[in-house]
């Protein structure tokens, strides 16, 4: 199994989404996340989906993307060759003084922002790789995550690449 | 193009974009939600021809599609009426087929308040349609048609739906109707990459026990000469797919007839022993190819094909060739012909296959009842002109049209095999007829898709497109039947259909012909009477309702696995 990102040009029109999903639901791929998003051209949406599967299942994800009409340009980036991040918010439990320091050292630690800092919580927001988020995620649930909401992510091929 | 517009309403800009489009014909039913839409067929030179359910239109429009190899046109009303389309429309994907479906929809400012005939057929065809197009004001109508034209019959054709809201039709507007387009999404291939070809080639010449396999693909493609051409040159033996049926002359003798589910023994054996395929034009089905891993294993498998997805969907190829199939074919045989290449006439291989074929003709098992299925398509194959169009419905009688009707002329075969739809071969005749009404038309049917759209027989009657139903009656739901009687312990539950209808005074009541075959003579003189007559013919056939289907293999086992009669 591997992990690829497909960065896709569609028509930015009703439907699109569904048409998009249902092809994956209908072919029985997965998607592992998806954020859309219009794009400099106004006709224009740029959706990144990330999924798993083997080099067989990946390639015919890309061919039946291709094949809709409504895409426009499909290409399945390189991790290495691309900028990706993902934006997450955690809202993290607090419950003492020592808890809220550990949790703002662990904020800076990833570069995360701080807001809302209440009495009993703390909100972190971070934009990062998914695997930066994970990870920040599995130190964030010691102190107790209340809820947290991650966006998928978004991706640019680097130039000349 | 001139860029001049004209006052008009959406639905007048849409009959004459579909004038436009050479359209002569639509199937269809009239309904609060595309009146304005009928009301121009006053004012136009598009045939109207009222069918008895929707989905039968679809079916009609799909035949019409298949044979004319132009989009057929279906007409329904929003709701009910477009839901019921959608059998046909997913028919006709599964298939292949060009076709455009024109529905109506509730004015634009009641979608999504769940108005009266309100469905959402936009969402709803979208898994089962090439494309869809729901025009939201009278000026995008003509080009929803002039593109939708464009992508059902281009490249994989299919069906395209034209999903159009009340007041859309009836607004005025001032309409440009010959716009130029383009459609930056779709770019259908057409030729193939001649490095492809050649490596095409190489494997084919390199291998000892080469095979053609014909899709459904060569047929849509008419590469008819080009596959011929390429076989004889290469002295290559022949196997078809079910949808690929009639692709190869049945009567030529590099022909081994289909392959799978219940193909040819000859052409399974073959195919289990082939240690090349040319693939041309298919997608390898579950019932074509037995298992993909064992199809695919101790073989090199060359692939071409239209639609680059296909490559590599179901098989793993050592070749593929993109494009057209006839323009693919077309660059092998110029290669083929600027190197002289040419096989060895007398190879042990194409020695064995030929044996292998003479030797299943005499030696095939059949019914030895008077009216064993064999007997009676053979007898329906001696009678019809080789040019007749078939098409069949799903079931038994399908499967022994695969076995024994052999199509002659190319092209001339059609039938429901993606899908599988009963009741698809009775409208789907009725269409083929309405584009060709100069070669008789004949619907070989099973009593139990028949009667799913059966009342297709008021269209042909009053709509004078007399076609023959070769009804092979054995009065139940045989191929389920078959498969209770084989995997189930003979546990039959839900197929016997009872003594009913009386399929002769079925058809008379609805002032068509009907004719009951009991001997092989009344069959015979059943078979020339339905030929002469200037009406549609049901030609009832009660056969025994224990027969199998044999050869079989059974669902997910190899091809090697054929079950054979006994």
């Amino acid at each position: 199994m591997m992990w690829a990102i497909f960065s896709i040009l569609v028509e930015n029109k009703p439907g699109i989404l569904f048409e998009v999903t249902h092809m994956f639901r209908s072919r029985n791929f997965n998607i592992d996340s998806i954020a859309v998003g219009v794009t400099e051209n106004p006709e224009l949406s740029r959706m990144t989906i990330t999924t798993y599967g083997n080099e067989r299942q990946i390639a015919q994800i890309g061919k039946q993307l291709d094949k809709m009409i409504d895409t426009v340009e499909v290409r399945r980036l390189d991790e290495h060759k691309a900028v990706y991040r993902e934006l997450a918010i955690f809202k993290i439990r607090i419950t003492n003084a020592d808890a809220s320091m550990e949790v703002n050292k662990l904020i800076n630690a990833y570069g995360a922002k701080a807001h809302d800092t209440k009495k009993g919580s703390i909100m972190a927001e971070l934009t990062a790789t998914p695997d930066q988020i994970t990870a920040f995620e599995e130190l964030a649930k010691r102190f107790g995550i209340i809820e947290m909401a991650r966006t998928g992510i978004a991706a640019l091929q680097r130039s000349g690449s | 193009m001139v860029n001049k517009t004209e006052t008009m309403t959406g639905a007048r800009a849409l009959m004459v974009a579909l004038e436009q489009e050479g359209v002569k014909e639509v199937f269809g039913l009239p309904g609060g939600a595309n009146l304005p839409m009928y009301d121009e067929f006053h004012r136009c030179d598009i045939r109207h021809i009222l069918v008895r359910h929707e989905q039968s239109a679809a079916h009609m429009a799909d035949g019409y599609g298949r044979v004319s190899r132009r989009p057929g046109v279906c007409f329904a009303t929003s709701g009910p009426g477009a839901t019921n389309l959608l059998t046909g429309i997913a028919t006709a994907q599964a298939d292949s087929a060009p076709m455009v479906a024109v529905t109506g929809q509730v004015p634009v400012h009641m979608i999504g308040k769940d108005a009266f005939q309100e469905s959402d057929i936009m969402g709803m065809a979208n898994p089962v349609v090439k494309y869809a197009f729901q025009p939201r004001t009278s000026e995008e109508v003509p080009a929803s048609v002039r593109k939708g034209f464009y992508i059902a019959a281009t490249g994989r054709p299919g069906p395209v739906l034209i999903d159009v809201p009340k007041d859309v039709q009836s607004c005025e507007a001032e309409i440009r109707l010959t716009e130029e387009f383009k459609i930056r999404g779709y770019h259908p291939w057409t030729d193939p990459d001649i490095h492809n070809v050649e490596r095409a080639i190489k494997t084919l010449m390199r291998a000892d026990k080469p095979i053609i396999l014909a899709g459904g693909g060569t047929i849509i493609s008419s590469a008819f000469a080009e596959l011929q051409a390429v076989a004889e040159m290469l002295s290559i033996p022949v196997v078809t797919t079910f949808k690929g049926k009639g692709a190869f002359p049945e009567n030529h003798p590099l022909s081994l007839g289909p392959i799978g589910m219940h193909g040819h023994a000859e052409a399974n054996k073959i195919m289990t022993e082939a240690d090349c395929v040319l693939a041309i034009g298919t997608r390898f089905s579950d019932r074509s190819v037995g298992t993909f891993e064992d199809f695919e294993s101790h073989r090199s498998i060359i692939h071409m094909d239209v639609d680059p997805a296909e490559i590599g969907k179901n098989q793993t190829t050592r070749v593929a060739v993109v494009g057209d199939v006839k323009a693919s074919l077309r660059v092998m045989l110029k290669l083929l012909s600027q190197r002289k290449v040419a096989r060895d006439e007398g190879g042990e291989w194409l020695k064995h296959a030929r044996e292998m074929k003479s030797y299943w003709k005499e030696n095939l098992k059949i019914h030895p009842g008077e009216l064993g299925a064999a007997k009676i398509l053979r007898k329906l194959r001696e009678i019809l002109p080789p040019q007749s169009i078939v098409t069949t419905e799903v079931g038994q009688h399908q499967m022994w049209a695969s076995l024994f009707f052999d199509v002659i002329s190319p092209g001339t075969f059609f039938s429901s095999t993606g899908l599988g739809t009963m009741g698809w071969g009775f409208p789907a005749a009725i269409g083929a007829k309405v584009a060709r009404p100069d070669v008789p038309v004949v619907d070989i049917a099973g009593d139990g898709s028949f009667n799913m759209t059966e009342n297709s027989l008021a269209t042909a009657v009053l709509e004078n497109i007399p076609v023959i139903v070769f009804l092979v009656n054995n009065y139940s739901l045989g191929m389920v039947a078959q498969w209770q009687r084989t995997f189930y312990h003979r546990r039959m539950v839900g197929v016997d259909q009872g003594q009913c209808p009386d399929y002769v005074k079925l058809a008379e009541s609805y002032g068509a012909q009907g004719i009951r075959a009991q001997s092989m003579d009344e069959l015979d003189g059943a078979i020339r009477a339905g030929l002469k007559s200037d009406v549609a013919t049901v030609i009832d056939i009660p056969i025994d309702p224990e027969e199998d289907v044999l050869p079989f293999v059974a669902p997910g086992t190899p091809l090697k696995d054929m079950i054979l009669p006994s």
